[in-house]
């Protein structure tokens, strides 16, 4: 059986011929009378097919951009809406603040008159503490305990008083509480105050009762003055720990205390304004977010899933899926913390302290310690201290974290042949709860006991502290006696870091990381994690070896078959 | 050649060559932006590239289902069956024949649009290299709702079948230049009229599978 099937025939009339097949379904009615016009049209539909193929997610995604708002903007708008404090009470009003006060212990006094259970609270935080258990039995963690940092190394036990200028007491470890410190919303130098009221006591000349009036009421207003801790009542420890500006956290500095939007955009004065308790929320003055051995929040729950949940991570108000719907950075949240992409950098206004080295301490000029001033006009060597390498604009480094660290404190051994971690981030790609996460990796030179391979804890300030006596076997001695820890009298330095997460400096989001910050061969910033194949950044050499092969291989075979034909004319003799 | 008289045949209709030429510019799309993914090179950038590659994917694995279900309602999935037949003919025309001016051992015709080689490419590509890649690129996009999946053993799978893809890619455009003239096979999937020897003979038993009874 046969069908028609119409031919044309090159330079002859066009002719019907029998096709051979029964399978053509070759029919007139369907088939183009003229093939010519067709193709363009073929040619024109792929045309558009493609124009939509390729212009699709892009114009999809404009449009998504223009109707819909992140969910992770979203949800923190309406959790920070109603965020005006009101209060029943004016402190100024109040009899018990109008009195002539004499101690920081009165005016702790006069609060606890009200707010009686306040200093009972207070003094179980780490705040007054200073200490808190760590899971290895009879180690105490925190600056009072066992625990030594690459700065100052250690508090030895609140014997080192230089510490104490950061303690919420007004007397050191002695006396009340000074609510002050927290709620004063005036800086107000009471202790050099009460020492000139003490002087004067007693004393009836008219002029100098008149500056004991004046005085008297300088402390009124700076106690009625009372608040909600701000930027600056945190930021008075925490911008300045290690023992000054920026030494320590590197996303903590006094830029904080009043940053703009691209320095931080949740605390920013042009924008939301939070003060620190805003995430760091507190429940009978025990304040979200120290980290030790265990992880800020326990579970990572939004606001919508328990209102009465801290608010200290990202995820409290901005969801496990902040970004627009089917984006693909909601996918990268199970495995990436928000800090990783959104803080590019940290250190961004002030200076940050990267690096610290006991060895060089004790250089005297002239017989005389002395400091050196470098770039940004911070120290790079202070004889009581060594030397220093400040940076800005500092790009973090990154580790899989669980929330927790490892620490190494006064009593672990360490390895003097390696770098020592004091402290150390946790996780694995394997733990669910852990994320890639961004760190500031303070290095530094500290002493060790060469004997008990023990970090040690010079005393520093105090008569026989090393910035007196620049005797460090001396201070390591008298240092370690006031944790028990025993020295066996002979020293070294060793080289140690210690880790800060990176979490405060939220960039505004047109500057988080692009992708090929970390989806990058060259530089990935992520080069040093395991764990998760990442494309863009990782191949399997042997693989690529073999694609090459046989691109290059199908490529040079058809070139040498061509040039065959070519020069055997296709075996045809013309 | 006794007969070199050539002859216009209507060989692949209007839905074949308009699913050839966007599923070729869809492998071509997507070959450029998943090298690019691969960190081969950069051109139009790292995200839009994944954009372009997830929306272009997702796009072709859903008109390939509709391919499909043309190829069984019509019947032209028999145009891939496998034949050992002139295999070696062909492949021997190709290494040989072809510089020593032979005549192709197998002409193309409406029944027969693919010699016994061609079939088993075809096949090769259509229904497993393909399909390969279109898995193996849902479960890339997919691997995050996957669960406890690990993306490094889809990613090489993925990236294998896309070499593969770009060899193919690479013998394919020079095979059409093998036609009586360079650009016949180019000129007969763009307007669907193929030029062939008018003498050619179409033997039964490339046509036996779909003959219809």
């Amino acid at each position: 059986m046969g069908i028609h099937l119409k031919q044309k025939v090159r330079g002859g009339p066009t002719k019907t011929v029998q096709a051979k097949t029964a399978f053509a379904r070759t029919n007139d009615s369907y088939r183009p009378a003229s093939p010519g016009s067709w193709w363009t049209a073929a040619l024109a539909a792929v045309l558009v097919f493609g124009i939509l193929a390729v212009s699709g997610p892009a114009a999809a995604s404009v449009a998504a951009a223009a109707q819909e708002e992140a969910l992770g903007l979203k949800l923190a708008k309406q959790a920070v809406r109603a965020d005006k404090h009101w209060t029943t009470v004016d402190h100024s009003k109040l009899d018990v603040l109008n009195q002539n006060f004499t101690s920081g212990d009165q005016i702790t006094q006069a609060c606890l008159s009200c707010h009686t259970d306040a200093a009972m609270q207070f003094e179980e935080t780490i705040h007054w503490t200073w200490e808190v258990p760590s899971e290895k039995p009879g180690i105490m963690n925190g600056k009072a305990g066992h625990a030594v940092n690459n700065f100052c190394i250690s508090g030895n036990a609140m014997e080192d008083k230089s510490c104490l200028s950061c303690h919420a007491g007004w007397d050191g470890t002695d006396g009340l509480v000074n609510c002050l410190a927290c709620h004063g919303e005036e800086k107000f130098p009471f202790k050099e105050t009460f020492a000139d009221l003490a002087a004067f006591e007693g004393d009836d000349d008219p002029d100098i009762l008149q500056i004991v009036e004046e005085l008297q009421s300088g402390i009124r207003t700076a106690v009625k003055n009372v608040t909600l801790p701000g930027r600056n009542n945190c930021g008075e420890c925490h911008f300045k720990g290690g023992g000054g500006d920026g030494v320590k956290h590197g996303d903590l500095d006094t830029s904080m205390t009043n940053p703009n939007r691209m320095l931080d955009v949740h605390m920013a004065v042009d924008g939301p304004d939070f003060s620190c308790t805003r995430c760091h929320t507190t429940v009978k003055h025990h304040i979200a977010g120290r980290l030790y051995t265990r992880p800020a929040a326990a579970e990572r729950k939004s606001l919508i899933e328990d209102d009465m949940a801290s608010k200290i991570t990202c995820e409290s108000c901005h969801s496990a899926t902040p970004h627009k719907a089917s984006t693909k950075m909601n996918d990268h949240t199970d495995k990436v913390s928000c800090q990783s992409c959104h803080i590019p950098e940290f250190a961004r206004v002030n200076p940050t302290m990267m690096w610290w080295d006991w060895t060089t301490a004790g250089k005297m000029k002239d017989g005389k310690p002395y400091e050196e001033k470098g770039e940004f006009g911070k120290p790079v060597y202070k004889s009581i201290k060594g030397d220093f390498i400040w940076a800005k604009n500092v790009t973090p480094e990154y580790f899989w974290y669980n929330g927790s660290f490892d620490n190494i404190g006064i009593k672990d051994e360490i390895d003097p042949q390696q770098v020592v971690e004091v402290s150390h981030p946790l996780g694995s790609p394997d733990d669910p709860d852990a994320r890639i996460h961004p760190f500031k990796i303070h290095r530094g030179k500290q002493p060790y006991d060469k004997i008990n391979k023990q970090l040690v804890a010079p005393l520093l300030s105090g008569a026989k502290g090393f910035w007196t006596t620049f005797d460090m076997d001396e201070a390591i001695t008298i240092g370690n006696q006031t944790l028990d820890v025993p020295y066996s009298g002979e020293f070294d330095y060793v080289e140690t870091t210690y880790a800060f997460p990176i979490t405060h400096m939220v960039a505004p989001a047109e500057n988080a990381l692009a992708c090929t910050a970390c989806h990058i061969r060259e530089n990935s910033r992520l080069a040093g994690i395991t764990g998760v194949y990442m494309p863009g950044r990782d191949r399997f050499d042997l693989l690529d070896t073999f694609g090459m092969f046989a691109v290059l291989g199908a490529l040079a075979g058809v070139m040498l078959h061509g040039l065959g034909r070519f020069f055997t004319r296709n075996g045809r003799e013309e | 050649m006794a007969d070199t008289k050539l002859v216009k045949v209507y060989l692949y209709t209007r839905f074949e060559r308009l699913w050839h030429w966007f599923q070729a510019l869809m492998i071509i799309i997507l070959m450029i932006t998943g090298f690019e993914v691969h960190g081969l090179y950069s051109l139009m950038g790292f995200e839009a590239a994944v954009e372009v590659h997830n929306f272009v994917g997702l796009f072709w694995l859903g008109s390939f289902a509709f391919f499909a279900f043309w190829l069984v309602i019509t019947g032209e999935w028999k145009q891939y069956i496998p034949t050992t037949k002139k295999l070696f003919a062909v492949a021997r025309y190709y290494a040989w024949g072809i510089f020593h001016g032979q005549d192709h051992p197998v002409q193309k015709s409406p029944g027969a649009k693919h010699n016994p080689l061609q079939r088993l490419a075809y096949l090769g590509i259509s229904a497993m290299l393909l399909p390969v890649q279109m898995a193996t690129g849902l479960l890339y996009y997919l691997y995050n709702s996957l669960g406890d999946v690990s993306l490094a053993p889809i990613a090489v799978i993925h990236t294998l079948a896309a070499y593969l893809l770009v060899n193919f890619l690479i013998i394919h455009v020079y095979m059409t230049t093998t036609g009586h003239s360079l650009f016949s096979h180019i000129k007969g999937m763009i307007t669907g009229w193929e030029e062939i020897y008018d003498t050619t003979k179409i033997e039964d038993w490339e046509t036996k599978a779909t003959k219809k009874a």
